[in-house]
């Protein structure tokens, strides 16, 4: 019998890292930061354009096909949990929700010597992860930025469309 | 031989009693104060019981007293259960000691810690370092729920503006603030290596005022993290006070780079303990020499001694080391002669 798996901070989606390998596209996605980089500010131009459509459609019929869609694709790309409030671009586009203990503004003392996770040994730092991916970055110097406590309450929820919507109805 | 008396503006009317308030003093404790007047401070780790004894407190204590400038009390170390840090300090506070309060996320959300941070400061503890925590992993309770709702860094910027702009962090007010000096944890030791520095520098951004590191064994790592921190300036806005502890041995060295998170101690440190005859006797050797060494590199301003399971070692270590310069922390049988009160008839 294996052992049972250490939890995990934040699981909304009952996800947690594979225990016995390396997430293959999550670190892909940090070895080509630069060019996700330029593909989300680009989707993020489309998304701010397109607010006043999606706030005529209304926001609150597009959460729930947004949200699905957006778990799709970031869940493929970052291993991503929903955590509503992307900090992607600013964390080298390493998922900071990944860490076992939610950290959001850098690693924290117990990374192995080989860069590996305290709390999964087979699982490498996602704040190793993202300070490679930040020096690939065109605005890598985001990493030093602070990113508040997190908004709990908007954990599932599409950051794209809460983007979109903070600009449409922004005065 | 009579002992140095302590710094005036350490002593209180009676030991237990708060200090007078100093301008530019963010909190009425003694660490800040040896810190502000650039005195190369000693603070050291108190072992907490696994009892309700208030006399199992004060007997850690005691054998720490006159060496050391703040005494921090663990909260829950490696996931494992102990005496409640907060609980610790205010036991401390009751005699005249100064520690330092430590929160870790691990255990508590905003809520619970905002409550703490203020009981704490009416308990009259002047000082508090913010901490992730270790994994609930590699503790005794391994299937426990970890919280982390908040980060070290959070938790730090938290604590500034409940002491800074009165209110919490919903926005709303609070009547008296608490008055605390704020500390965070750094380890120079772990990768990202690069990373480190500027993690620091983002925690002295929340409110960092001063910052204990992990263990320091490897003091070329040290000093290349002491450079960067030099070249961002963030020596002359924090305190940085570096970890230092005894090895009792090559086979214990050894047991700590494997199991405790966050621990790097080269294998030129494990040979020479391995190599000598009394290994004991040589683990407290390379740890006052670390601490000699420590005072020469530029920007450090202290060290915390964390000699666990060693503790009785650490006046000794610090009386060899010759760290305090002939200056003595407060001690409790130091205490001003006051006039007798006169009775109410």
């Amino acid at each position: 019998m294996s052992a049972p798996l250490t939890p995990s901070a934040f699981e909304p989606r009952g996800k947690r890292p594979p225990p016995g390998r390396t997430p293959r596209l999550r670190l892909w996605s940090v070895r080509n930061a630069a060019l996700l980089e330029r593909i989300y500010n680009g989707f993020e131009r489309a998304l701010v354009g397109a607010a006043p459509l999606l706030k005529r459609i209304g926001f609150d019929r597009l959460e729930r096909p947004v949200a699905a869609m957006e778990r799709t694709v970031k869940g493929a790309l970052f291993d991503c949990r929903m955590c509503g409030e992307c900090v992607l671009t600013a964390t080298g586009m390493s998922c900071p929700m990944n860490c076992p203990k939610a950290l959001r503004n850098g690693p924290c003392g117990g990374v192995r010597a080989d860069g590996h996770c305290e709390v999964y040994p087979a699982m490498p730092c996602v704040w190793v992860n993202a300070y490679e991916g930040s020096l690939a970055m065109s605005a890598g110097a985001r990493i030093a930025e602070r990113q508040p406590p997190i908004d709990h309450r908007l954990k599932g929820g599409s950051s794209w469309l809460r983007i979109a919507r903070e600009r449409a109805e922004a005065p | 031989m009579t002992l140095p008396e302590p710094h005036p503006h350490d002593i209180g009317p009676d030991p237990g009693a708060p200090l007078v308030d100093l301008p530019g003093h963010s909190s009425r404790g003694r660490l800040e104060r040896v810190l502000r007047r650039g005195e190369f401070a000693v603070t050291a780790e108190l072992n907490p019981p696994d009892s309700a004894d208030p006399a199992d407190v004060y007997s850690r204590a005691k054998i720490f007293e006159g060496w050391v400038d703040g005494i921090n009390a663990t909260d829950g170390s490696g996931a494992h259960c102990h005496m409640s840090s907060v609980a610790i300090c205010a036991l401390l506070t009751r005699v005249g000691y100064s520690p330092v309060l430590q929160i870790s996320c691990r255990d508590y959300n905003r809520i619970a810690i905002q409550g703490n941070v203020l009981g704490a400061a009416a308990l009259e503890v002047g000082n508090i370092l913010c901490l992730t925590g270790d994994g609930v992993q590699c503790g005794d309770h391994p299937e426990a729920k970890p919280v982390f709702d908040l980060d070290s860094t959070s938790l730090l910027s938290i604590i500034r503006r409940m002491r800074d702009d009165g209110t919490f962090l919903s926005g709303r007010k609070i009547t008296t603030p608490p008055r605390v000096f704020i500390g965070a944890a750094e380890n120079p030791f772990a990768p990202p290596y690069d990373f480190r520095a500027l993690r620091l520098a983002k925690k002295i951004a929340a409110g960092a005022q001063f910052a204990q590191t992990q263990y320091c064994f490897d003091l070329p790592r040290l000093k290349s993290f002491m450079t960067q921190a030099r070249d961002m300036g963030i020596d002359k806005t924090c305190f940085i006070l570096v970890g230092v502890g005894p090895l009792a041995s090559a086979k214990t060295a050894r047991w700590m780079r494997a199991n405790v998170a966050g621990v790097h101690i080269p294998d030129e440190v494990v040979a020479r303990l391995e190599g000598a005859k009394d290994q004991k006797a040589e683990g407290k050797r390379i740890c006052i020499e670390m601490i000699q060494q420590l005072q020469e590199v530029p920007g450090v301003a202290g060290v915390h001694v964390m000699a666990y399971r060693q503790e009785h070692y650490v006046s000794e270590i610090v009386h060899e080391s010759g760290v305090l310069k002939g200056r003595a922390p407060w001690r409790r049988d130091f205490v001003p002669k006051l006039q007798a009160v006169e009775s109410l008839q």
